[in-house]
């Protein structure tokens, strides 16, 4: 009713209704949430908040016991993983998930959205284009000189912009980043706002995330969740000056 | 840039394919020279157990997926093999029976086993075996089958690791108690033997057993090709990246449980060529050899020799036979704590196995050799050349 009212088709991303029960905890209640396209919208929220089960609910990782997430017309509660990737949503975990033995050229060829078949990987073909593609993502994400480097002797924020940079090799329509500035130097950090600034011109990047200066600097509109419940929404000067929020999450 | 995939993958390094090469003149050349055909025939049969191993190069030391239980397809590859040459030999005791130069002692026309458990008429199961083609098809494709099957009922549940080690190691068992419970098809616990003649060629003639030396060996070489082409590609990095990281493999938009069956059924008809070339070197196939026990010897084969590297898994073979052979004869009693000891060694000292021994030493002795030893400069530039891994791709 609230999607209808707004108009659908601004939003790349609506949340309705979302409730996964854990044996009857529930992790996630009644949650609904809009993404615009073309921004980067954030969730906030204390420990046990639900924030990294709302992404897993996106992604496919765990199925709701109700609710609907609409994505560019699939509802991606009913689709399994790779085709919730193949709709064009990217998911970077808390943790980087890279091949550690695998260079960065190889980490960046295995998420190239072609050859995901078997035999389509067999017979894939490294051609200019790949190549190229392969380079101008390392270059966004600045490991372009590291390119020939087993990800394993990357820096701990070099994994999560070469994780970053896996999804983008995708072109997904919707990001879904789940701490991606944890364990990052304050260079780094300013680094990786500029970064989500510059992606989100053409798709919409969700991301959970604790530092409040980081969010400050990203965020287009922030969501707050409470113990797997929505508590607030609105930009970040709003959030910041909202009691309930200051009360549970941000402190006086 | 543009390459040829194809040719980059099935030729590697400079390092890698002068191992290759190496091997190929070893199995082509020097162990035909060296040996005289009793040793080259248990050669044959020591290599047909490494097809198993190579098989595991793919699944295990790439995919991460150990399989305790190869010997279920090889042993496949095997009987049917060995139903087909059972039923050759039926036919010629036929043959000989009505021609008066022989005295069949069961039912003509019947494999004797089948006459000793009361079974008078051969068996619709055994019926394809009388086609050479047919058996050829069901020797690579019912191992396959049956590898789909486990694999898509384990994988598809997203079953792994130790999981899958012990369901795989069961299976075995399972298979070995089937062979020796239905005598009547299969012959039981002593297995199928006393084999006359393949497509009218007699198999234990000595041109006959040069001849299975050097289709096994060459065979052994496709396949390390195979294997190479398939490691070499896009599939390869992906089941690195499978073993390593499963779940962003899964949300990077693959359906990982179809690689892994894949792999596993590459693996099992693997197997199978071995276990049926093992039939045509040895004369036998027996349920012994369709279980646990050499299951777990094909492991040894491959961490032995360096599970990454199939080129090493055909080596870790041959050490590890000879060497049982060797010391079987020596030390009976205390065979099984060497190898057991061995296996220690190597798990803990050289995870990568005596391939990786070989990556790294023999880089550093060539160093050595030639800060000390005065070698004429071609000599130095060729072994350079070799080596040369910095812009190796030929």
């Amino acid at each position: 009713m609230v999607a209808a009212s707004k108009g659908l088709s601004d939003y790349a991303l609506s949340v309705e209704g979302l409730t996964v029960s854990f044996d009857g905890f529930k992790a996630v209640n009644n949650v609904s949430l809009y993404v615009k396209r073309n921004t980067v919208h954030v969730v906030i929220g204390p420990n046990g908040a639900g924030k990294t089960t709302l992404l897993d609910l996106i992604c496919g990782k765990t199925k709701p016991t109700e609710g609907r997430i609409m994505f560019n017309g699939h509802d991606l509660t009913k689709l399994p993983e790779q085709k919730i990737v193949k709709a064009g949503v990217g998911r970077k975990f808390q943790t980087p998930s890279i091949y550690p033995e695998l260079t960065v050229f190889g980490n960046l060829e295995v998420s190239y959205p072609k050859g995901r078949s078997v035999f389509g990987s067999i017979f894939f073909k490294r051609d200019s284009e790949v190549i190229d593609r392969i380079h101008e993502t390392a270059k966004l994400v600045r490991l372009e000189s590291l390119i020939d480097t087993p990800a394993d002797l990357l820096s701990h924020g070099q994994k999560q912009w070469l994780e970053i940079g896996m999804l983008l090799i995708a072109d997904p329509q919707l990001l879904l980043l789940d701490e991606p500035v944890a364990g990052m130097s304050v260079d780094e950090r300013r680094k990786t706002a500029e970064l989500l600034l510059k992606i989100c011109s053409n798709r919409s990047v969700l991301v959970i995330e604790h530092d409040m200066k980081f969010v400050r600097a990203i965020a287009h509109r922030v969501t707050v969740l409470n113990r797997g419940e929505f508590l607030a929404e609105g930009s970040m000067d709003e959030i910041e000056n909202d009691p309930r929020v200051i009360e549970v999450y941000l402190g006086k | 840039m543009v390459e040829s995939s194809i040719k980059r993958n099935i030729i590697g390094t400079r390092g890698e394919f002068m191992s290759f090469a190496l091997l190929a003149i070893v199995l082509l050349v020097v162990f035909p020279l060296a040996f005289g055909i009793f040793r080259l025939n248990l050669t044959a049969k020591y290599l047909s157990l490494a097809f198993a191993a190579l098989g595991l190069v793919l699944c295990w030391g790439y995919g991460g997926i150990l399989s305790l239980g190869q010997a279920l397809y090889w042993g496949l590859g095997g009987y049917c093999m060995a139903a087909f040459l059972k039923l050759e030999a039926a036919a010629v005791i036929a043959r000989d029976a009505s021609s008066g130069t022989a005295r069949a002692l069961t039912t003509v026309g019947l494999p004797d086993f089948m006459d000793w458990n009361q079974i008078t008429t051969l068996p619709y199961l055994w019926y394809p075996f009388k086609s050479f083609t047919l058996t050829l098809i069901l020797m690579l494709f019912v191992p396959g089958l049956v590898a789909w099957i486990v694999g898509m009922a384990i994988f598809k549940r997203r079953v792994s690791g130790v999981y899958f080690a012990i369901i795989t190691q069961a299976l075995a068992w399972c298979m070995e108690i089937l062979f020796v419970t239905r005598q009547g098809l299969t012959g039981g616990i002593n297995g199928i033997t006393d084999f006359r003649t393949i497509l009218g060629v007699r198999v234990d003639s000595t041109a006959m057993q040069y001849f299975f030396y050097f289709l096994t060996a060459i065979l052994v070489l496709a396949c390390i090709l195979l294997c190479r082409i398939l490691t070499g590609s896009k599939f390869g990095q992906l089941m690195i990246a499978i073993r390593d990281m499963e779940d962003r493999v899964r949300f990077s938009g693959y359906d990982v449980a179809n690689f892994k069956t894949f792999v596993f059924v590459i693996a099992a008809m693997m197997s199978a060529v071995g276990g049926a070339l093992f039939t045509l070197n040895v004369g036998f196939m027996s349920p012994k050899l369709v279980t646990v026990e050499p299951s777990i010897y094909m492991v040894i084969f491959c961490a032995l020799g360096g599970r990454l590297s199939p080129v090493g898994a055909i080596y870790g073979t041959l050490l590890v036979c000879f060497a049982r052979t060797y010391f079987q004869e020596k030390f009976p009693s205390l065979w099984m704590y060497i190898m057991g000891a061995v296996f220690i060694v190597v798990t803990m000292w050289c995870p990568r196995g005596l391939a990786g021994v070989m990556d790294t030493f023999l880089p550093k002795l060539w160093i050595q050799v030639k800060n000390h030893i005065k070698l004429p400069a071609f000599l130095i530039r060729a072994v350079d050349w070799i080596g040369g891994d910095a812009e190796g791709r030929c």
